[in-house]
């Protein structure tokens, strides 16, 4: 047999043509992710490590309660103490800007596909490609199209971490009950107001599941984005795979487990409100200071 | 054609589910009916061919077994699902040529929506609910906060406002419904099963709230339900569908006496009917009626007739029928005893006021208690249709047909 199918070099000549002739393009990208991400690195890093791992804290207590604040400070102590703390910082600012760029596409494509039968028929399988696809593969035409660096990083991590956004979306919105549905519809709302005041509201724990998954995605592939040089916990790792040292890949490893449970559990708590409202002890006390609102009978004249 | 004055008013209503509906619609002029139609296009009828109207201020009741079409039918009057063909007019205005901008008004507006699952939004507390309406028209949150506490105020809910809505019972949320869809003060309110999945008890207490709510202000409501007691507690009219048809609209009264079909009898099989009675159904011929014109009947004459007949009383008409009055045997046999003739007119009975066809069972049985005889049903111009006798009222609420 002497056919064979060259889809290997169709690409090869995709990405030599992309770079032809758009390098402008990817320059400008890279420029604008660049500045977005090296801001949040630079906000993360004013802050003094205890100062965040206390915010972290406190935010932990707002949403799952005094025991998780414990663990957070536990597990962030522990990492600013065997030496991490800078890397972590760093990858922090990575998962970040990743996440808020996958976000800031993922959801609005999402918000698309529920409305559209054909246009969630044709993001199905770009999603289930985005999503299996070996996540080191991005970061070759990554590197090609934007030279290495944290910017290639990001951009293989956004279209790795996307697809949970969009897909929880999509599935979010078409699931709201249909009469709550026709609730708004007969109501009067405008299709805009739909979207913001009925279905969004109604499929944000189905979002925020999203948003949850797409951080752990993201996490996950900025440590693979160490190779094209995205820096952070992802260095270490690489390093100690080239330098078979366990001790360091259990340390480094650990760091970004840590990060990863804190991550995950907070996020977590935003898809499920009425779990956080219950157990949150701080929630309880902010509650009784702000959140009810005493009825309006005195308002009025 | 007069020009329409119902609230609502529908006229040839077709909503045709499938891919082709259009073309389904010709098949369907051709004169195809439903089975085939959906046989061999795929295309499942809806709503065939309806045409009634709600007049303002009524609750008008639409009945039927689950897939009648009922809730596809209204549906169509506020536009969730389009029409395929004919003419849905609020107010005289064409609500299937609005545009989009129009309708979005006239919800606004004119009319709102109760739900069977209540559709209220979990992630807003009760008043943020009952305000959902009057937020999406713009009002301000002032001033739409003081209009919700006051609907909630009026189907009970004082003191709910902040509370989560999924705290709350079944009945409270379609309470919450309720105000809702009354806070945008609609002059037609749509109701979708809205009792249905509630308790029989609770079910009770929300069309109380809904009876009293429209005797402080009348508004239009279009209720369906698949429950006949409800239709009946509540409907000044009821509507009874059955595949995409309506089979029958009539008052309570009308469809207890003259179901059209036995689809129509069926509903009413479990329900206890003799409520419904009304005078008119329950009068017969078997008391003897004379003619009172310028000789009457003579009175010995009379007596020997209604001896001879085994009849106790006898009534008297005018030759117009106008009703004058009841004799009985036994005053004439009194008056007669002596075989001297005597006119009628002297043998009458102290007057017995008729009764207006109309008259309710229980008004009826209270009138045959305090009268000794039978009591004479006379029509709106005061002429005599027939007697209802005691015996005539039992053999009727046993059920027993003429």
């Amino acid at each position: 047999m002497n056919f064979q199918l060259h889809i290997g070099d169709w690409v090869n000549d995709g990405v030599d043509y992309l770079l032809d002739n758009y390098s402008g393009v990817f320059d400008a990208i890279g420029l604008v992710v660049d500045e977005f991400a090296s801001t949040i690195e630079s906000l993360l890093q004013v802050m003094p490590a205890e100062v965040m791992i206390l915010l972290f804290a406190l935010l932990g207590a707002w949403r799952l309660g005094l025991r998780f604040a414990v663990f957070t400070l536990a597990a962030l102590g522990l990492i600013l103490l065997s030496g991490f703390w800078p890397q972590t910082v760093v990858t922090l600012g990575l998962t970040l800007s990743a996440t808020m760029i996958s976000l800031l596409i993922g959801i609005p494509l999402g918000i698309w596909a529920a409305t559209s039968d054909r246009v969630n028929m044709l993001l199905r399988p770009l999603l289930d490609f985005m999503q299996t696809m070996p996540a080191f593969v991005y970061l070759i035409p990554a590197a090609m199209l934007f030279g290495l660096g944290r910017v290639p990083g990001i951009i293989a991590t956004v279209i790795f971490a996307m697809p949970p956004a969009v897909r929880l979306t999509t599935l979010g919105i078409r699931q709201v009950n249909k009469e709550i549905i026709e609730a708004g519809q007969s109501f009067g709302c405008t299709s805009s107001q739909l979207l913001f005041k009925v279905q969004l509201p109604n499929a944000l724990p189905s979002i925020m599941a999203g948003v949850n998954q797409t951080i752990m995605m993201a996490l996950s592939m900025v440590i693979i984005a160490s190779m094209v040089g995205a820096g952070g916990l992802g260095n270490e790792v690489l390093a100690s795979i080239q330098r078979l040292d366990i001790g360091l890949g259990f340390e480094s490893g650990m760091s970004v487990v840590l990060l990863a449970i804190v991550l995950d559990r907070i996020t977590e708590s935003f898809g499920d409100s009425r779990r956080a409202r219950r157990s949150g002890y701080l929630s309880r006390l902010f509650g009784r200071i702000s959140g009810q609102r005493a009825p309006v009978k005195g308002e009025s004249h | 054609m007069s020009p329409p004055h119902g609230k609502i008013v529908v006229r040839n209503l077709y909503k045709l589910f499938g891919s082709h509906p259009r073309q389904a619609m010709q098949r369907l002029n051709e004169g195809w009916d439903k089975q085939r139609l959906n046989r061999e296009s795929g295309v499942i009828v809806g709503v065939n061919d309806v045409s009634f109207e709600v007049a303002e201020g009524e609750i008008f009741v639409l009945m039927g077994l689950s897939g009648s079409g009922k809730s596809t039918l209204i549906r169509l009057v506020n536009r969730l699902i389009e029409p395929t063909a004919g003419q849905v007019l609020i107010d005289g205005r064409d609500v299937s040529s609005m545009n989009r901008r129009e309708l979005i008004e006239l919800r606004r507006r004119e009319m709102s929506m109760v739900f069977q699952s209540f559709a209220l939004m979990p992630t807003r507390n009760v008043l943020d609910n009952a305000a959902f309406g009057l937020e999406v028209a713009g009002v301000g949150r002032a001033a739409r906060e003081r209009r919700a506490t006051e609907v909630l105020e009026q189907v009970g809910l004082q003191g709910f406002a902040t509370k989560r809505v999924d705290e709350l019972s079944g009945g409270m949320q379609q309470r919450v419904g309720l105000a809702r869809a009354l806070a945008v003060d609609p002059s037609l309110i749509i109701m979708d099963e809205a009792f249905s999945a509630l308790d029989p008890l609770i079910r009770r207490e929300m069309q109380e709230i809904l009876l009293g709510l429209q005797r402080e202000h009348r508004r239009t409501v279009l209720f369906v339900s698949h429950d006949i007691e409800e239709a009946l507690r509540i409907g000044s009219r009821i509507a009874i569908m059955e595949g995409g048809r309506m089979v029958q609209v009539g008052t309570p009264e009308e469809l207890v006496a003259a179901p059209a079909d036995d689809y129509v009898r069926h509903f009413f099989s479990t329900v206890d009917t003799s409520r419904f009675l009304v005078a008119d159904q329950l009068k017969a011929d078997s008391v003897p009626v004379y003619v009172h014109n310028g000789r009457a009947p003579e009175g010995c004459q009379v007596r020997r007739d209604l001896e001879a007949q085994d009849k106790h009383y006898a009534f008297v008409v005018d030759e117009q029928r106008s009703f004058r009055g009841s004799i009985s045997l036994e005053k004439l046999a009194l008056l007669t005893a002596d075989d001297r003739p005597l006119s009628l007119e002297q043998s009458l009975l102290k007057p017995v006021a008729p009764v207006a066809p109309n008259l309710p069972l229980s008004d009826v049985i209270e009138r045959l208690i305090s009268n000794e005889g039978p009591i004479p049903v006379v029509d709106d111009d005061g002429r005599y249709t027939g007697a209802i006798t005691k015996g005539r009222l039992l053999s009727r609420l046993q059920g027993a047909q003429p």
